[in-house]
């Protein structure tokens, strides 16, 4: 029988596709992907829900496909969010020291912590994660426990990811009134992240972008600590807008052949090549200059991927990135892509695999599943966290108790 | 041929040894080069070529060219490019040989008339097949000298536009509105012409004088070529000890500029500073900078370029293309042609859809109103008699928004995506102007 902690169900309700993730956390901690379950969305626009009815009926579509594949019955989620009002910045929190041994104290870490979490935002803006960096005591960097240590002053850096509350609050309500409940909001990028670095790669610097279908997500990591999130309210969407507009055919065919003659860089081989699509009843149409779909596919992708350097150059973070760049989303699957990317950004990239989790391994190893598995990661970390906390309530009672029994 | 600085006097080692020419085509072509050589520039870089042998020739010291041609019979062109052309063609071997051995070849026209419209296309495609770069100055008529002027103005623009490597066109309606209304036409011209002469003056300093931070020539033809717009430049220069300022002043309240409104518009711009010795790194920058804040969207070429004769001194060219506007103009100047129009409107009728059901019928129109298009199609195939016409353009004339309205498709009706003021939302290809043919 399984206790209540040891289903963790991840959300993504993405532009594209709804995705639902169960993960099954073991006694000894390890996480197992026991069911997955997706539909096609319909109500989302760039990440955010535009929709209410027909996205309420692509997330039970994709729950109850989970439900069915993990056989369980799935009562809470943990959501991704995303949009392009997500803004992440690092803050630092001060705290002076006040024991007269200048000890720092469990007390002291969660004051400073709270101190960086205080930061002068719009009453609309609700702070979605507020992830913690390195302390500094008494000005020394680099501190990753600072508990025991002799200090008079004792600094954290977090870097904090907020966005606008009705937003947000939009995705949670929706999925609330499916009669399911939201453990904790993640956001996407981060939780793509968590599903494909290794602590390794963490450690040694590296870009993970989450080219989805609205938006792009984009998270760094320096020093195994997160350093720079952002989001661009741009992907593989107006990828087949720009092709519709520019091919002149409607917005479906585009899509299809994006997928099937898409690529990210105009070849000399396409050249004056044209494809002729056909109809559903197999009747050809009007012929598609091959040139023109790749040359308007790679200025949009270029453009992405230019606009997300900038961004990491302006926060001074492209120079630490040793493990190179990790692609994943659905903009992952598109040919030659990392190929751009490291025209773009001057830096090996490759196609991001979601290695560090065991499971159903075939089905869940793509690009476009990274982030419902970093939710169920997530979910994990959190579990963890709680059990670790639950267990320590446990202890204390247990030799309560023995005192007691004995006295 | 001509390895003699602009000035006369600058040290030959700032000095590229570019061989230049410049052609005055017609009248207006004539009056400008002829400013240009009182400025003291060396005359035998300058070569007029004009068809009419009873307009008046050089007064300066330079090249004369006649195109003779046995059509014209010993007249002009009559205000026909067609003419111009062809007597240009039947001495084309002649303007070929002129531009032999010459790198740069500049062509000073005024559009709209016989011989600058004519002359200029077939004057731009020998120079480049000599071998020569090609860049043409050109001026477009006023718009009280009639839309037939325009159209063929346009039309002269569009065809030299294909021949030369690069094109600067200055529409005097432009500059009539910035002069005082009291000005004389005599006065109104020599701005004019003051303007294209000070715009080749500049392009050459920049291209003879060799720079610390150079500026090429293929630099200035992809800033022009494929732009289909109208580039505007301006020439300022300023001594002293406060120049960079003044200097700055000046080229932002220079009228090709609108006050600086031009600037924002612009999609490239080129800047060339030409200064003495005592150039300093800190003035470079002030003045780049104050460029770049006033034209946040443009790319910016610069080039800096130092001359001995220049101490004390500091000039700045400064050459802008704006964005399209060419084809809504084109489109907006095609149905105030009242000839076309009432040429279209005629054979419309007689070819009546046959295939439909409803033909509706043909539009009335009055006998004598019927004769005088006849008249005037037929005064179409045998132009230059000189008749006015009596129709105002004003009467037809359809407005059109300048707008292009660029769907969105499904982004329609959500939040537009803003990054850096451009709306990411619109195909990225469309933003930065990739044509697809």
């Amino acid at each position: 029988m399984f206790s209540p902690g040891s289903i963790i169900v991840g959300l993504e309700i993405g532009t594209s596709k709804v995705c639902a993730v169960v993960g099954e956390m073991g006694a000894d901690g390890t996480l197992n992907i026991v069911g997955l379950g997706q539909a096609r969305s319909r109500g989302v626009r760039k990440g955010e829900i535009a929709d209410t009815s027909l996205a309420e009926e692509d997330i039970r579509h994709a729950i109850v496909e989970a439900e069915q594949m993990a056989d369980v019955e799935i009562r809470s989620v943990f959501l991704g969010v995303t949009g392009g009002h997500l803004r992440g910045f690092n803050n630092r929190g001060v705290h002076i020291v006040a024991s007269t041994d200048r000890e720092i104290t469990e007390d002291d870490v969660e004051d400073v912590i709270k101190n960086a979490k205080t930061i002068n935002l719009p009453a609309e803006n609700h702070i979605v994660h507020a992830i913690r960096q390195h302390f500094l005591v008494d000005g020394q960097d680099e501190i990753t426990n600072p508990v025991g240590m002799l200090s008079s002053r004792v600094e954290v850096d977090v870097h904090v990811l907020h966005g606008n509350r009705n937003r947000l609050q939009n995705a949670i309500r929706t999925v609330k009134g499916l009669q399911l409940e939201v453990d904790d909001i993640v956001f996407n990028g981060l939780a793509s992240s968590l599903a494909l670095l290794t602590s390794e790669q963490k450690e040694l610097g590296a870009l993970v972008i989450d080219i989805g279908g609205g938006t792009s997500e984009y998270v760094v990591y320096v020093n195994g600590i997160i350093k720079h999130t952002g989001v661009l309210a741009v992907g593989g969407d107006h990828v087949s807008n720009d092709l519709a507009y520019g091919l002149k055919v409607p917005l479906s065919r585009a899509e299809q052949l994006k997928l099937e003659h898409g690529a990210a860089l105009v070849d000399d081989a396409v050249k004056g090549q044209t494809v002729t699509p056909a109809n559903e009843l197999g009747l050809p149409l009007k012929p598609i200059n091959l040139e023109h779909l790749r040359r308007i596919m790679s200025l949009r992708l270029e453009e992405i991927l230019h606009l997300i350097g900038q961004d990491l150059a302006q926060a001074g973070a492209l120079d630490y990135l040793r493990a190179g760049v990790f692609l994943c989303g659905g903009g992952a699957r598109i040919p030659q892509i990392a190929n751009l990317a490291e025209d773009i950004l001057q830096m090996p990239v490759s196609i991001g695999r979601t290695n560090s989790i065991s499971g159903l391994k075939s089905a869940l190893d793509q690009p476009e599943f990274a982030t419902a598995i970093g939710l169920v990661k997530f979910g994990s970390f959190h579990q963890r966290k709680r059990a670790a906390r639950a267990s320590i309530k446990e202890n204390i009672k247990q030799t309560l108790g023995q005192i007691f029994k004995r006295g | 041929m001509n390895n003699d600085a602009p000035s006369g006097t600058a040290a030959p080692a700032s000095q590229k040894n570019i061989s230049i020419k410049v052609f005055g085509v017609g009248n207006a072509g004539r009056n400008v080069i002829e400013q240009m050589m009182r400025g003291g520039l060396p005359p035998s870089a300058f070569v007029a070529v004009r068809s009419d042998p009873q307009a008046p020739g050089m007064t300066s010291a330079g090249e004369t060219l006649h195109l003779q041609a046995a059509r014209l019979r010993g007249l002009g062109t009559g205000g026909d490019p067609d003419r111009g052309r062809a007597a240009a063609e039947e001495h084309f071997a002649k303007l070929k040989s002129l531009c032999e051995g010459v790198q740069v070849v500049f062509i000073v026209a005024g559009l709209g008339g016989g011989a600058g419209t004519g002359i200029s296309p077939v004057l731009a495609r020998a120079a480049a097949e000599s071998g020569a770069l090609v860049l043409a100055f050109v001026t477009t008529p006023f718009e009280c000298e009639g839309s037939r002027r325009q159209g063929l103005a346009q039309q002269g623009l569009d065809e030299l536009k294909a021949a030369a490597d690069g094109v600067i066109c200055l529409p005097n309606q432009k500059v009539l509105k910035l002069i005082d209304e009291n000005t004389s036409v005599l006065e109104t011209f020599r701005i004019t012409n003051g303007l294209l002469a000070d715009g080749v003056l500049g392009v050459w300093r920049l291209l003879r004088h060799t720079g610390l931070i150079e500026i090429h020539f293929s630099d200035l033809c992809s800033l022009l070529r494929d732009r289909h717009a109208e580039s505007s430049f301006a020439v300022a220069e300023s001594a002293g000890p406060a120049r960079s300022r003044e200097v700055l002043d000046k080229l932002i309240a220079h009228p090709m500029f609108e006050g600086g409104r031009m600037l924002g518009e612009s999609e490239s711009v080129l800047v060339s500073l030409l200064g003495g010795p005592d150039l300093t790194m800190a003035e470079v920058n002030r003045v780049m900078e104050q460029i770049s804040r006033q034209c946040e969207q443009a790319q910016v070429v610069m080039g800096a370029a130092i001359d001995e004769c220049f101490r004390d001194r500091l000039a700045i060219t400064l050459i802008a293309a704006r964005k399209n506007q060419q084809p809504a103009e084109a489109e907006e100047r095609h149905p105030c042609n009242s000839e076309e129009l009432d040429t279209q409107l005629l054979t419309r009728t007689t070819t009546s859809r046959p295939g439909s059901r409803f033909v509706p019928p043909a539009p009335s129109l009055p006998p004598d109103k019927v004769g005088e298009i006849l008249a005037r199609q037929n005064q179409g195939q045998n132009r230059g008699n000189g008749r006015p016409r009596k129709t105002s353009p004003n009467k037809l004339r359809q407005t059109q928004l300048p707008l292009e309205i660029i769907s969105k498709g499904r982004f329609d009706k959500s939040e537009p995506t803003i990054h850096h003021g451009e709306d990411l939302d619109v195909p990225t290809y469309i933003r930065r102007g990739v044509a697809l043919n």
